[in-house]
């Protein structure tokens, strides 16, 4: 009886394994050469990979929020441009603190920052960006997106397997678009291990909110040492600003 | 092969092109008139008007008292003077090198030109046309000098053409005031009984010189093609142009398209063998009704791959308005660099900001909003949070010094610093609580003050001293106090938020 459920238990997974590329999830040539590496985490995801050649959208509700989005972006992104790719980080205005995006790993010397004058003008780039192999990356911060665009954004990216980062700070609630991922990056007190005073590492509450063939998930973690660490702590007493289920 | 030339003398320029703007005038004689010495004076009669006796030079009131039903209106001279350069421009079409003869003609110089027309006389035929076509009095005579054109057009016989290397006979006959000498000169030529060119040329060139000077001369020699006369053409000679014309007036998006990617793969062909790549090119569009329709690209690095430059054109094509049809295209290279030939990878590497989809990617961007919207940073030799960055002016630079990771610096910055309330115990010791946007926010942790001074060679003001602090949501702020604690006019101020 064990015996046919682990053989069932493995034509699922094959089967599973079959439909991944069907809906977009190509791996990558020569193999998982370069990923982002968020430890436990990674398990959320199909093929416990995090997917890249997709659209992550990063909700959040207050420019502290929107830092801590960037910030968690930039560290992402320091593990795709290893080799000094160059970088596509595209708003209306810019806010980023050039200097502050080595602290994440970034040579902030490779990032084109791009200051769009409208909406379309953003998407546009976003979009090209998102076609060009050469790119390791491509960042948009916009409010608002409409579900066709957003779908647009997903068909370039599946041709050239750029990973776009869509950024988008509203005060109300957004309505979903076409994303592989939804985030929410909300900031935790930071702790120096042996109760030191002062800020220590940049922490943050991690919450998956959605995921295509995954498990979304809620996870605590801190940037050190150019790599995610994730903490085994409860989650703290805080109250979270928003807990209403999107999609 | 001898150099040849087409004068085309506009016989009544500014006329012409007054009734072209009001047809109404066409059977009415009419003048135009500016403001001399107190007086009104004719600058241009039409031939109605010049069939009754008015030319221009005199008076308005007395050729009013001449002829009463005499219209005026007030002349434009600044219009004139673009006008016969539009004119010119419009020119192009015949020959690439086009100058102006001021102040009412044009120099084409044609040499290799005509038989694209079949032949000179059909050439000839066909300017002449066009401008009759558009209500324009033209003469125009071909020769092989520019003096000679000029003379003949102004006294010999419309549409003459003189064969190469018979200039000189066919000036002959002419009165020495066809060498585009000076008046006085002219006056003593008169006295002296050189009524005709074939006196002087008789003559014996030192006495010539000695008499009227070398300047006189020159002027014989260019029209006899003694010496070469230089061309001032109203455009500059572009080398890597390419044209192309159609026999059916073109009006679709998709005929533009073939003609500019037809002119593109010409184009790079040459700048290829040529090792060259373009820099800055137009795409000219001449309508059939006259009008000419131009957009321009620049790229970021000299390229000659006709795909990638088709589509940076191909972002501004819908700007091109057909109107009846466009008749001929015209691609420059008015800027073209010496290329860096590009080796071929042989394997596929994801390329960092030399990558060349990442540069066509650029000029895309480049084209469509302006090279303003980019941006890249490097490093900069200050503390000074506003100044320790610096926009760097291409994708190639390298950085000179690096950047510093040492400070903790906030990943958003706010464009000004804005003032914020603050309960701060004593000197030197961070905020306790601050307000921020009516929000009150406690403080639980916090790192400083990190002192930065202002340069004072660059501008004069106060210190700021920095602190990292953290409020009891975990939320990480960048603040300063700017001044000293114990000056009492010191304010503080938010500057960024940390991720």
């Amino acid at each position: 009886m064990g015996y046919v459920n682990t053989e069932r238990a493995d034509i699922l997974a094959r089967l599973q394994k079959e439909i991944l590329p069907l809906q977009g999830y190509k791996p990558m040539p020569g193999g998982n050469r370069t990923n982002i590496d968020l430890g436990a985490a990674n398990a959320a995801f199909p093929n416990a990979c995090f997917p890249l050649g997709a659209v992550h959208e990063f909700q959040s509700q207050s420019p502290e929020q929107t830092a801590a989005s960037a910030g968690f972006v930039a560290a992402m992104i320091s593990h795709l441009a290893k080799n000094g790719e160059a970088i596509f980080w595209i708003s209306r205005v810019r806010r980023i603190f050039p200097p502050a995006l080595k602290s994440f790993g970034i040579e902030p010397d490779r990032v084109i920052f791009i200051n769009a004058g409208n909406d379309n003008d953003l998407l546009w780039v976003m979009e090209e960006g998102l076609k060009c192999k050469g790119l390791a990356a491509v960042v948009g911060e916009i409010a608002e997106i409409s579900f066709t665009a957003s779908r647009r954004l997903q068909l370039a990216v599946e041709q050239s397997r750029v990973t776009g980062f869509l950024i988008r700070q509203h005060h109300r609630l957004i309505k979903p678009i076409a994303s592989v991922c939804r985030w929410r990056i909300s900031h935790l007190p930071s702790e120096f291990e042996d109760g030191m005073p002062g800020v220590g590492f940049p922490r943050w509450n991690v919450a998956l909110e959605k995921v295509r063939n995954g498990k979304p998930g809620e996870w605590q973690m801190e940037w050190s040492e150019g790599r995610f660490n994730l903490m085994d702590m409860p989650v703290p007493a805080i109250e979270r600003e928003l807990n209403i289920k999107v999609g | 092969m001898p150099k040849r030339f087409v004068a085309i003398w506009f016989l009544s320029l500014k006329t012409d092109w007054f009734l072209l703007r009001n047809p109404g005038l066409k059977d009415k004689a009419f003048v135009l008139a500016a403001h001399d010495h107190g007086r009104m004076v004719i600058t241009a009669a039409n031939s109605i008007a010049r069939s009754q006796g008015i030319d221009k030079g005199m008076v308005l009131a007395d050729a009013r008292a001449i002829l009463p039903s005499l219209e005026y209106f007030d002349d434009q001279p600044q219009k004139f003077s673009r006008l016969l350069e539009s004119i010119g421009a419009w020119c192009i079409r015949y020959t690439p090198m086009v100058a102006l003869d001021m102040p009412d003609g044009l120099i084409l110089e044609s040499t290799g030109c005509a038989h694209l027309w079949g032949n000179e006389a059909a050439y000839l035929d066909a300017i002449a046309n066009r401008f009759n076509q558009f209500g324009y009095h033209v003469r125009l005579c071909m020769a092989d000098t520019i003096g000679a054109a000029w003379a003949l057009v102004h006294f010999g016989e419309n549409k003459t053409i003189v064969q190469p290397h018979e200039q000189l006979k066919a000036l002959m006959n002419l009165s020495p005031s066809a060498l585009r000498i000076d008046p006085e000169i002219l006056e003593r030529l008169h006295k002296l009984g050189l009524r005709k060119i074939s006196h002087i040329v008789a003559m014996p060139r030192s006495a010539l010189r000695r008499r009227f000077g070398t300047g006189f001369i020159r002027q014989l020699d260019f029209a006899l093609g003694n010496e070469n006369e230089p061309i001032l053409p109203i455009l500059p000679p572009v080398p890597f142009q390419e044209r192309l014309s159609s026999l059916d007036p073109i009006l679709t998006l998709t005929g533009i398209e073939i003609a500019l990617q037809t002119l593109l793969d010409n184009l790079c062909l040459r700048l290829y063998q040529c090792g060259k790549g373009l820099r800055f090119a137009s795409f000219t569009c001449f309508r059939v009704d006259g009008k000419v329709v131009k957009i321009d690209i620049g790229t970021n690095r000299a390229s000659h791959q006709s795909k990638h430059l088709f589509k940076l054109f191909e972002l501004k094509l819908n700007s091109i308005e057909p109107g009846l049809g466009i008749e001929l295209f015209q691609l420059d290279g008015s800027r073209v660099e010496e290329i860096n030939p590009v080796q071929e990878k042989i394997w596929e590497t994801t390329g960092g900001l030399d990558d060349d989809g990442v540069f066509e990617l650029i000029d895309r961007v480049t084209n469509k909003m302006g090279a303003n919207c980019i941006q890249r940073f490097g490093p900069d030799e200050h503390y000074w949070p506003e100044r320790s960055f610096k926009p760097m002016d291409s994708l190639q630079e390298k950085i000179v010094s690096s950047w510093k990771s040492d400070r903790p610096r906030p990943v958003h910055l706010l464009a000004r610093p804005e003032p914020i309330q603050v309960m701060a115990p004593i000197p030197d010791y961070p905020p306790m609580l601050f307000r921020y946007k009516n929000k009150l926010h406690k403080i639980k942790k916090a790192d400083g003050p990190e002192r930065i001074e202002r340069e004072w060679w660059i501008e004069e003001g106060d210190h700021r001293d920095y602190y990292q602090v953290e409020d009891e949501d975990g939320i990480r702020y960048w603040l300063f106090r700017s001044g000293h604690y114990s000056d009492k006019n010191y304010q503080w101020f938010i500057h960024g938020f940390f991720a």
